[in-house]
């Protein structure tokens, strides 16, 4: 039972589930599922199409995360993707045919990859810290989204682009399998070849991690890039859902629900080991939240109030502190309780001889 | 490398005065960046423009941009110690909001002011608790902060709030005019706040507990220094200057607006650490802020003078910053390899 | 609370000291005595207990059982202010202090002098600091900042800083590990001057040299437990290592009889240096070794050893100078270039560079073969398994649980896990630098072992130790360098280290620079 317990997953798992459970107990109806015209709807769809943005997105997240590092610009990405793919469909001829959606796409991707890029430029090569090298894109890079689309809200009609985000393939949305597809590539790349460990060792120690070989610039480089090409693909979902080119709103606070669903699932923010599926798990929670929050009848404005108090909530469950403070409280004074040391030697000590 | 740096013999050379100089104040250096950056900014503006440096436009400038510096200065605290607060637009807004519907409500502005400072001082002290009580991370923290703040933001009102209040606006409307320079109370406390940050920071145990806070956290309080109480008290100085800057701006645009500062914490960071201040902590000063609020306040009247669209003074913001913290990399990385 | 325990006119007098973790024992009924005015060293290797008994004398660990009495009285320490209070000072081998503070505000940090005001008096704060410091013996410019002044003397100004605190007892934790020859001196100077004041001062350090240069009692602890207390001059230094480890280390002397095996030098050295430098780091040096031999690089701190290694294995890039392998020329910018060339590089700082804290054992020994594979290529995990199992059998890693992160390990199971990872490479050439700082005899020894036992089967070892009868047991030839520049070479079959330390101290001297 302990192990149980002690396994990393748990207790995302846990509060997911326990998500899940006060819905349904509050409204039945959320884990039903009706079928229409061979379409599957309901809450539970809902969450799984809704949540594909948020799960491209904190899936990049945790790569740069475990190198160490931080992606505070993949909201702006993902306002310049959508104003980039809207415009090319704007301006061409044809908004509504195959091949143009196709360029759309390449052309959005492609500027993505540079945008991620240059993030990963800024900090493998050029050293700079994380936070202000995203920064940097962070704030510019939604100037340079309302550029392009001219300082308006760009709309298109466009059947294919629309497919994206509300389409449906056997019966399900085609933005869960988009969702599928990431998560899938992600973990096979991460877990079956090296990739991972090689990213945990540089996010744990980069200067031992150069010495020992490990092309450490290469891996950071990667990271951003990768961020940086799902935070497009999120910005193409999401201007796929409203069909329009929102700058100001594409993506708004997404790099912080990002964040909230990486730590949720368990991955520190210190770098080095990380988790896939617990931010698959967090992802899931936080769409779950949200629902339960909108069908409250809370209006969406006040909705962070919630998630101030579920991040509030999980910290203080994962806090060391309190673990201790429940151990004390739960357990007879025995001779494996460290009650009654000061705090300071819990933490990691100070080298001295012995 | 200097081991024992005796007190030199009569007339010390140029190269001597330059070594001493460099090691007592190495960490000046980028502040005298970020001023020379303002120099040539307000240089090559006047060239520009013709009538840049007037006394009606430096005077705007200040009155403009004071919700910016109150923040600034409280932002400057935490990222001294090492920290860092997102929740600070959010808290403008929430505390400017609540101030707004208080007295709309009718209760008067002795009561409604202070309650307006409180709040923001509470939601600094949460982040704070969380940050030292409970290791949580400043970013996630502060994060918190910010989710709430605009959640509750929202539920005061969900739309905007005129003041009517004499007492408020007072602070705005008032002119003190000296020659063709102006100032309003707000400017005034704008800058009483830089000169008691500057206080706190150079001349009380309190403001160097932050500073060796930030240098090295373990050493800091091995030293016997109140660690945990200084670093849940920046948050709170924080909270408490995103209160102030609630009422700046509720004062400056007639209203509260919960959608206010969406963003402004990022332009608080720029500010600072265009200012000098080294994100790590240890490093930095009040004044070196204040600048930074300066230039990002510059930047922002050449767009208008220009009259290009407002999203690149976020743009030139970001490529500044850019600039800066590349020009100080460069600067660690040679120091670095000269050891 | 200035009377002294009356059985034994100790200072501090820790009696019966007991202190457990889960799982693990970490002192036993430990008694310990300090008196006013002496100079005392506690030994003791690891796992004896030494850092937990500073650690409960500093008030970082509450004890189980036993009692601590400061100057006569009997004292609980709920936290390191509380020790501090009792006039009990410590300084760590990281010197802890706040570096972006200037040299006066460390002293006086927290206890600054104020004006009528209520804001603090700059100018009393640099002369106050300016007397403590004097009465050391140090003239600082007391407003530069302290990160301007090297190791040495940011731990005499953390001294200093004691005595403004009015310590009775001084601590010192490891700190000659990063000082040169004269600093040493230095700060002998000060203890001793302090100690002349009547300040107890306890000295942990694992230089035997120093410890009996300096000491006027030493302590022995061995696996929690006190072995006795000695008068350093009634106490061999053979006698207080067997204490330490309970066993004689007469096998190390095996060892030097197998560094005198022939070396063919008439084949292309695996490597060789011609004039390898870098701008304001090191002079250019030339070094030549040959397969199966093992070429000691000796030298004082500061000396440019390691800054010489780092420039051949491409961990720092040379500004001149040619780096052959086998004869070919070979280009040594980073450090994959030398691993592709089969050449290893154990760094000194074992935990900074070297292993990795929170990855397990397992992951830190494949690391080197994984990073040369590629991140598209992983080790199968039968291949892994047994890999694992093999190297940390050969060489003794504790606990054997591969699984075990290694941050959890002693200083001196890192360091061979360290060690396995380069051996896995399956390298021609391995730098090992400073392999054996900082861990206990026992590691010491196996560490040595294995490097001449490699050596003889054919690997070639670059080996750096600051202690010099390691350099001369394991090396046949020794590279003397100085103030960054190779001095000279020596056969060490044909020198003693009465003949190294002047070779190392003299040599050259007069010439031109």
């Amino acid at each position: 039972m302990k192990k149980l317990v002690r396994h990393r997953l748990f207790w995302p798992i846990t509060a997911l589930i326990t998500l899940i459970v006060i819905n349904t107990a509050a409204r039945p109806q959320f884990i039903s599922i009706t079928v229409r015209d061979g379409e599957l709807y309901g809450a539970l769809i809902d969450i799984l199409r809704n949540s594909a943005p948020l799960m491209l997105v904190a899936l990049g997240m945790t790569i740069v995360i475990a190198t160490r590092g931080i992606d505070l610009s993949v909201g702006a990405i993902m306002a310049v993707s959508g104003a980039v793919a809207l415009t090319v469909i704007d301006t061409s001829g044809a908004p509504g045919s195959l091949g143009t959606v196709f360029v759309a796409l390449v052309v959005a991707l492609l500027v993505s990859l540079v945008l991620g890029s240059w993030n990963g430029l800024l900090v493998s090569v050029l050293g700079i810290q994380p936070i202000i090298a995203t920064l940097v894109l962070m704030l510019a890079g939604r100037g340079v989204a309302l550029l392009i689309t001219g300082g308006f809200i760009t709309t298109v009609t466009s059947a294919p682009y629309k497919f994206i985000a509300t389409g449906y393939v056997v019966g399900l949305p085609f933005a869960l399998f988009i969702s599928a597809v990431a998560i899938a590539v992600i973990a096979l790349v991460e877990r079956r070849t090296a990739l991972g460990m090689l990213t945990e060792a540089v996010g744990i120690n980069p200067a031992a991690s150069r010495l020992a070989g490990v092309r450490a610039k290469g891996i950071v480089f990667g990271a951003y890039a990768t961020s940086g090409l799902l935070a497009g693909m999120a910005g193409v979902l999401y201007s796929s859902n409203i069909m329009a080119a929102d700058a100001n709103a594409t993506g708004l606070y997404i790099e912080l629900y990002a964040i909230l669903a990486v730590v949720l699932g368990g991955t520190s923010l210190m770098g080095g080991t990380f988790t896939i599926a617990g931010t698959v798990v967090g992802v899931f929670t936080i769409q779950t939240l949200e629902s339960t929050i909108l069908f409250l009848g809370v209006p969406s404005a006040q909705a962070p109030v919630f998630f101030a108090i579920v991040v509030i909530v999980v910290v203080l469950v994962q806090s060391p502190r309190l673990h201790r403070l429940a151990r004390r409280l739960l357990s007879r004074r025995s001779r494996d309780d460290d009650a009654g040391r000061p705090a300071s030697q819990t933490k990691t000590p100070v080298e001295v001889a012995s | 490398m200097t081991a024992d740096v005796r007190t030199a013999p009569a007339g010390p050379s140029i190269r001597e005065r330059y070594d001493v100089f460099m090691s007592r104040h190495a960490s000046l250096m980028p502040t005298f960046a970020a001023v020379a950056i303002l120099l040539v900014l307000l240089i090559s503006a006047q060239f520009a423009f013709g009538n840049f440096i007037a006394p009606r436009n430096l005077s705007a400038l200040l009155l403009n941009n004071a919700y910016l510096v109150i923040l600034a200065v409280g932002m400057t605290f935490v990222i001294l110690t090492g920290g860092i607060d997102l929740s600070v637009g959010s808290v403008m807004a929430f505390t400017g909001i609540l101030c707004a519907k208080l007295l709309a409500d009718g209760i008067p502005a002795i009561v409604a002011v202070p309650a307006m400072l409180l709040s923001g001082a509470a939601i600094g002290l949460l982040i704070g608790v969380l940050v030292q009580y409970f290791d949580v991370q400043p970013f996630i923290a502060s994060l918190a902060g910010l989710f709430l703040a605009r959640g509750l933001a929202f539920v005061v009102s969900l739309s905007s709030i005129r003041v009517e209040d004499p007492a408020v606006l007072w602070l705005q409307r008032t002119r003190l005019t000296v020659g063709d320079w102006y100032l309003t109370p707000t400017g005034i406390l704008a800058l009483l706040v830089v000169a008691a940050g500057v206080y706190v920071a150079q001349w009380t145990r309190f403001g160097r507990t932050i500073y060796a806070i930030g240098g090295n956290e373990q050493s800091a309080r091995l030293m016997g220094l109140p660690v945990a109480r200084t670093k849940v008290l920046v948050y709170v100085i924080c909270g408490l200057c995103s209160g102030l800057a609630g009422l700046v701006l509720t004062a400056y645009s007639g209203a509260g607006y919960p959608l206010n500062g969406v963003g402004t914490e990022l332009d608080a960071i720029a500010a600072v650490v265009i200012g000098g201040t080294i994100l790590t902590g240890g490093s930095g000063y009040v004044l070196g802020s204040l600048v930074g609020v300066l230039v990002y306040g510059v930047i922002k009247t050449i767009i208008a003078f220009q009259g290009a669209e407002p999203s690149w003074t976020r743009i030139i913001i970001g490529a500044l910053l850019l600039l800066f913290i590349v020009v100080q990399r460069v600067i660690v990385a040679r120091s670095e390899r000269r050891r | 609370m200035n009377d002294l325990d009356t059985a034994t006119g100790a200072v501090v007098a820790l009696r019966g000291i007991t202190i457990r973790f889960p799982g693990v024992l970490a002192l036993d009924g430990v008694d310990f005595f300090l008196r006013p005015g002496e100079i005392h060293s506690l030994m003791g290797e690891n796992g004896a207990g030494k850092s937990t008994l500073i650690k409960a004398l500093t008030g970082v660990y509450s004890v189980d059982a036993g009692t601590i009495t400061v100057g006569g009285a009997e004292r609980v320490f709920a936290g390191t202010a509380d020790a501090q209070d009792a006039g009990i000072s410590t300084v760590y081998q990281e010197v802890n202090l706040c570096t972006n503070l200037s040299v006066g505000e460390n002293v006086m940090l927290g206890h600054e002098p104020r004006r009528t005001g209520g804001g603090i008096d700059w100018r009393a704060v640099h002369r106050q600091a300016r007397e403590h410091l004097a009465g050391l013996g140090l003239e600082i410019d007391t407003r530069s900042t302290l990160a301007a002044h090297s190791l040495a003397i940011q731990q005499l100004v953390a001294i200093s800083r004691a005595m403004v605190l009015d310590a009775k007892v001084l601590i010192l934790d490891e700190p000659t590990s990063s000082l040169d020859r004269g600093e040493v001196a230095q700060l002998f100077a000060v203890m001793r001057a302090l100690r002349d004041t009547g300040v107890a001062i306890l000295f942990v350090s694992h230089f035997l040299d120093q410890v009996y240069e300096i000491s006027d009692r030493i302590t022995v602890l061995r696996n929690g437990r006190l072995v006795g207390e000695y008068p350093a001059a009634e106490l061999p230094r053979d006698q207080l290592v067997s204490r330490m480890i309970g066993r004689e280390l007469d096998e190390l002397a095996q060892l030097s009889q197998s560094a005198e095996r022939p070396i063919d030098r008439t084949v292309a050295p695996v490597l060789r240096a011609s004039g390898v430098g870098r701008r304001g780091v090191l002079s250019p040096a030339d070094l030549e070794v040959y397969p199966g031999e093992v070429v000691g690089l000796a030298g004082l701190l500061g000396s440019g050893r390691t800054e010489f290694v780092r420039l051949l294995v491409g961990a720092d890039k040379a500004d001149e100078g040619v780096i052959e392998v086998h004869g070919a020329p070979a280009r040594m910018s980073s450090p994959r270039h030398a691993i592709q060339k089969r050449i290893a590089y154990s760094s000194e700082d074992r935990r900074g560079e070297g292993v990795i804290g929170d990855l397990t054992v397992a992951e830190n020994i494949v690391l080197g073969i994984q990073a040369r594979r590629g991140w598209m290529r992983p080790i199968r995990r039968a291949e892994h398994d047994q890999l694992v199992s093999e190297y940390m059998s050969a060489l003794g890693v504790r606990p054997a649980d591969p699984n075990a992160l290694v941050r959890n390990l002693s200083g001196g199971n890192q360091q061979k896990v360290l060690l396995a990872r380069w051996l896995a490479t399956a390298p021609e050439l391995i730098v090992l630098d400073e392999p054996t700082r900082g861990i206990d005899v026992g590691a010491k020894a196996d560490i040595q072992r294995k490097v001449a036992e490699l050596a003889a089967d054919g690997l070639s070892v670059i080996f750096i130790s600051s202690e010099l009868e390691e350099v001369l047991r394991l090396a046949q030839r020794v590279s003397v360098m100085r103030d960054r520049r190779k001095i000279g070479e020596l056969d060490s079959a044909l020198v003693d280290l009465d003949q190294l330390i002047d070779y190392i101290a003299n040599e050259g001297e007069g010439s031109a620079a």
